[in-house]
């Protein structure tokens, strides 16, 4: 049998995503085998710090029964010493069962893929994938209402922020709507909105929230980094214009979900908090089942 | 023998013809410089080679030509010729004679000729892969990043 590798979220059909929030499912009530990964090491490759999505990966396989390895830290990984990826993957497979890895570099898991005898899980590669945040996005989503036709508002940096990217492709396969809101200059790829709306799916812009909050059922707020605006000025000016604020929530659909990958900066004003559109902290406490439902898809 | 001036002796004036080698005709206008790239041939390379560009032509309205000495090439070279003119001819003249004619075909895959744009690209570094593009509608599709070539091919050529 091949190896199965989760590289990215555009490698799956509609049915198999369905599959893994299933099983996704079955695990966060509790029902699975505490030793289905018995004796099973995970090698956690993270060439670049993301505290979180490691010990959420890491604690996904303990809750399995498993064990982890990991990378002390960059400057005490042989990549600083020059070596190949594809060198650092061919000797990790001989260690481990799995590996799970974080790359600066776009396209670099689907290159340990192809050197490793064992299954690479992509954490994040670069500005490109992340297909085990995508899957608990949808998740998290699918935990409030039926993902099919819904109506999804993308803002913030939707140019360089991957997670908007690869949970649009996703959507596409749930003919859901996209609406989008974000600064000039970070609108998203032109290619990606070519390639969305080949696949049939509509992308409404907006020009603010209050335009479009009673209209839409998923608020996905992503990131935006200081680096990427001229000045402190304009970045100040655009944060508080896309700020999400109990008021501003007051025009929102009862059901409608605040979505962020985190961490979040001004974002979302604490205050939101506390109100049941949040889901945020449920988000990202959801990758636990996600993670253990995609480590037993290829490790078992 | 009266000169009429029409494409075909225009093309004979042109280039002479070659006793063993291959003739790639048919190319689009202006393109022919760009096909000696796709099929690396460099100042180094020993074999005779003729070019000519902006040929009259009755279908095309003009066309390139390139003629290839001692030099039969093979389905990928050639198929990668596909990439920037479709309607390119390949003949292949053994003893003054076509002994073989055929299309391009444009290929699924293009391995080790293209350098993707994207300089956060792990195919950019120094790891023992090629470039590898899957050939869609929607251009030349970056096999590790996603990357899409949509225009300026021969820029990107290695
Ligand atoms: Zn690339």
């Amino acid at each position: 049998m091949a190896t199965r590798h989760i590289i990215s979220i555009g490698d799956f059909n509609r049915s198999e995503i369905d599959r893994l929030l299933d099983h996704a499912r079955q695990i966060d009530s509790k029902k699975y085998d505490r030793n289905a990964l018995n004796g099973k090491i995970l090698a956690a490759l993270f060439f670049e710090p993301s505290t979180r999505t490691r010990m959420s990966f890491e604690s996904a396989i303990a809750r399995l029964g498993g064990t982890s390895l990991s990378v002390g830290s960059v400057d005490a990984c042989s990549m600083a010493k020059g070596e190949t990826l594809a060198d650092t993957i061919r000797v990790v497979s001989g260690y481990a069962d799995a590996i799970v890895i974080r790359h600066p570099k776009e396209g670099a898991a689907r290159l340990a893929a192809e050197f490793a005898t064992v299954p690479v899980i992509n954490a994040g590669d670069g500005a490109g994938q992340h297909p085990s945040q995508t899957l608990l996005d949808l998740y998290t989503i699918r935990q409030s209402m039926p993902i099919d036709k819904i109506d999804v508002a993308l803002i913030g940096d939707l140019r360089y922020g991957r997670t908007a990217h690869s949970l649009a492709s996703a959507l596409s396969l749930y003919n859901a709507r996209l609406h989008t809101l974000s600064p000039t200059g970070l609108e998203l790829p032109d290619t990606l909105v070519n390639e969305l709306t080949s696949k049939g799916m509509e992308i409404v812009n907006h020009d603010s929230i209050e335009e479009m909050i009673g209209t839409i059922d998923v608020l996905y707020v992503t990131r935006m980094q200081r680096e990427r605006f001229p000045d402190s000025a304009s970045y100040f000016n655009v944060a508080s214009s896309y700020r999400i604020t109990p008021e501003l929530l007051s025009g929102a659909k009862e059901h409608l979900i605040v979505l962020h990958p985190l961490p979040r900066v001004d974002e979302i004003d604490p205050r939101v908090d506390e109100s049941p559109h949040a889901r945020y902290f449920e988000q990202s406490k959801n990758g636990v089942p996600v993670r253990m439902a995609m480590l037993m898809d290829v490790m078992q | 023998m009266t000169h009429t001036g029409t494409a075909d002796e225009n093309e004979r004036l042109l280039i002479r013809r070659i006793r063993n080698g291959t003739v790639i005709d048919h190319i689009d206008g202006g393109e022919a410089l760009n096909v000696v790239k796709i099929l690396g041939i460099t100042g180094t390379t020993q074999e005779a080679l003729s070019i000519a560009t902006n040929v009259p032509s009755r279908d095309m309205g003009r066309k390139d030509i390139v003629k290839l000495t001692n030099r039969e090439l093979s389905k990928e070279e050639v198929d990668r010729i596909a990439l920037i003119s479709p309607h390119a001819t390949i003949n292949i003249i053994r003893n003054f004679k076509v002994c073989e004619k055929k299309g391009v075909e444009i290929p699924n895959l293009i391995q080790g000729l293209v350098r993707c744009p994207n300089p956060g690209c792990i195919s950019n570094t120094n790891e023992p892969i090629q470039s590898k593009f899957r050939v869609l509608p929607t251009g030349l599709h970056c096999h590790y990043c996603d990357w899409v070539i949509t225009k300026d091919l021969t820029s990107y050529i290695i």
